[in-house]
């Protein structure tokens, strides 16, 4: 069965993990982390299905993340889940650790897959669900995107596969935050209409606030959300979600909050936890 | 010489359902009874190498023997990424098969010669690269590959190549076989590069010179030792390889010799770092390039002592 957290308790704790990881380390992508903390927190309090004493349970629900430079996260979410003690966040992005600056299996249980290099993820993920299918396994494959990545040939590829073997239990989720590594997705390369291109690969396709944590509950409860397609959700986020300096801002792909912002972060993410109420859209 | 790998590999495929090929829309004409007899463990990933790449190694992780095949360059240089960072970083089951080594699509264009690829696998880390000399070896290799858990690059003839080994081999992955035994020099060949060693050592025997003989068709891991007892023994030692004489057998014979200590004289034969300036049939442009028995013979007369 699926674990039963608190979402909204779970994304404070990934948010303030990723604030710490990445301040200490002086590393770049929080706001890339930040961005898919909410995806992230329902994904593990209410809906993969997974054991952390055991990693390699073979009916475990398998997680990708594709955007493996948002690793924070994953790492934050990892320990507090129970796969690994939380007192490994400390050491992340620093010499000798196992858990580095994109998302790397050795070593790190519950990590899947190893990425960094985007476009490989949804690919991996498609192959783990065909493989199921043959064997008439009902375990879900649940692979997280950016929207940059979706740049990538490969990502389209995988997405022709994907649906051509109508790989159902298969889902791709699309961190739309709208900013890339050196402009906003409209300037770079423009991916619009986002939704539509899955559409036409075949996908059946929900968009919503990636940062709503019912609707993000609600969209998962209803994969597939159509029979014999695979299931892509696109969710639209603010790069930095949380920390008022950081949301939409490109400087936070790459600057870590150091000294007084990172005391500044923390507060915050309290303070709007504490208030009894989930971050609001800016 | 691809022929005898499928067949091997389907036969084995019949007994191992854990055995699936993904094809690159390649194998028109060979591929057929895997594809109408075994359909749940063949795909055809249509010609998107790096998907097919990665799928592999997502069914390798779920407990499959991958086997991906296309021809020339399209399994390895396309998507060479994929095979570094999936393959070989996650130690996934995955054997990738290219059909064509070297010249076999000789007309077909600079696209489609395979001459630089062993070398950029011989890089990649926890990759075990094959390249066998003949129908026999191939047939052993696909047996080989199955047994050995862990990624593999194979690279195959086409189609066509003479059988070279009478009777059973003992084809064991990192293992040269010793072919011919001499004393005067070693001829030491990768792939299909085997016949023409064999021919020019027949001919050596008539001036009696007495050439042994290495089919090395496995590049990675090294079969050290018979370098090194060659080395030892005669003295004398001749790669051959259709390849590029950087980073393929020869450079990983030279590397090897010039840490031994070992004095020896020594002559990589393969390709110089540079396109074919023309295209045509394999076996002229095995001659263009002195690849052919006559003119390995030159280069062999010319490096032993007089």
């Amino acid at each position: 069965m699926p674990h039963d957290l608190d979402p909204a308790l779970l994304a404070l704790r990934i948010r303030e993990h990723c604030v710490r990881m990445t301040a200490r380390a002086n590393a770049s992508h929080v706001g890339s982390s930040l961005s898919m903390a909410d995806l992230l927190a329902v994904l593990f309090a209410r809906h993969l299905r997974f054991d952390p004493a055991r990693p390699d349970w073979p009916e475990r629900d398998r997680f990708i993340l594709s955007k493996g430079h948002g690793c924070a996260g994953l790492y934050a979410v990892l320990a507090e889940v129970g796969y690994f003690p939380v007192a490994w966040l400390e050491t992340f992005h620093q010499d000798g650790s196992p858990l580095a600056g994109h998302a790397t299996h050795k070593g790190v249980p519950g990590i899947e897959v190893s990425t960094g290099s985007l476009g490989h993820g949804l690919s991996l993920g498609a192959g783990m669900a065909l493989a199921r299918q043959r064997d008439g396994g009902a375990q879900r494959t649940v692979c997280l995107l950016s929207d940059g990545e979706c740049d990538e040939g490969s990502v389209w590829e995988a997405a022709l596969f994907a649906a051509h073997h109508r790989l159902e239990r298969l889902v791709a989720i699309v961190d739309h935050n709208k900013i890339q590594s050196f402009g906003s997705v409209a300037e770079v390369l423009d991916l619009a209409p986002l939704a539509e291109k899955w559409r036409a690969f075949g996908w059946s396709v929900l968009e919503l606030d990636g940062h709503d944590l019912g609707a993000i509950e609600a969209a998962l409860a209803k994969l597939p959300f159509e029979a014999g397609r695979p299931s892509c959700l696109v969710a639209h986020t603010v790069k930095g979600k949380g920390v008022s300096f950081m949301e939409g801002k490109l400087l936070w792909h790459y600057r870590a909050p150091r000294g007084e912002l990172e005391a500044t972060a923390l507060a915050e993410l309290a303070a709007a936890f504490a208030a009894g109420r989930k971050v609001e859209p800016a | 010489m691809r022929t005898a790998f499928v067949n091997a590999l389907y036969e084995l495929a019949v007994r191992d359902p854990r055995i699936v090929l993904l094809t690159g829309d390649l194998g028109f004409s060979v591929l057929e009874p895997f594809r109408d007899n075994l359909p749940a463990q063949y795909v055809n990933a249509g010609v998107a190498e790096q998907n097919m790449t990665s799928i592999a190694v997502g069914m390798a992780l779920s407990g499959k023997i991958a086997f991906t095949y296309s021809i020339a360059n399209f399994p390895t240089l396309r998507c060479l990424e994929q095979v570094r960072n999936d393959v070989c970083y996650h130690e996934a089951n995955v054997k990738i098969v290219a059909v064509g080594g070297g010249f076999a699509y000789g007309a077909a264009g600079a696209s489609h010669h395979a001459t630089e690829e062993l070398g950029v696998m011989r890089l990649m880390p926890n990759l075990t690269v094959v390249a066998p000399a003949d129908p026999v070896e191939a047939r052993a290799a696909a047996a080989a590959l199955v047994e050995h858990r862990g990624p593999c690059y194979v690279r195959l003839g086409k189609a066509g190549e003479p059988t070279l080994h009478q009777g059973e081999i003992d084809f064991r992955l990192g293992c040269a076989l010793r072919v011919r035994d001499g004393r005067d020099l070693t001829l030491i060949s990768t792939g299909s590069m085997l016949k023409a060693a064999l021919g020019v050592a027949a001919r050596l025997a008539e001036r009696s010179v007495e050439a042994r003989v290495l089919s090395m068709h496995t590049l990675k891991p090294l079969d050290e030792e018979a370098v090194l007892a060659a080395a030892r023994d005669t003295g004398t030692i001749l790669t051959l390889e259709q390849h590029s004489v950087l980073g393929g057998l020869g450079g990983a014979v030279a590397e090897l010799l010039a840490e031994s200590g070992i004095p020896v004289r020594f002559r990589r034969v393969g390709l110089p770092s540079a396109f074919s300036p023309a295209v045509g049939s394999q076996e002229w442009l095995e001659r263009q390039h002195g690849l052919d028995e006559e003119s390995i013979l030159g280069a062999t007369l010319k490096l032993l002592p007089s």
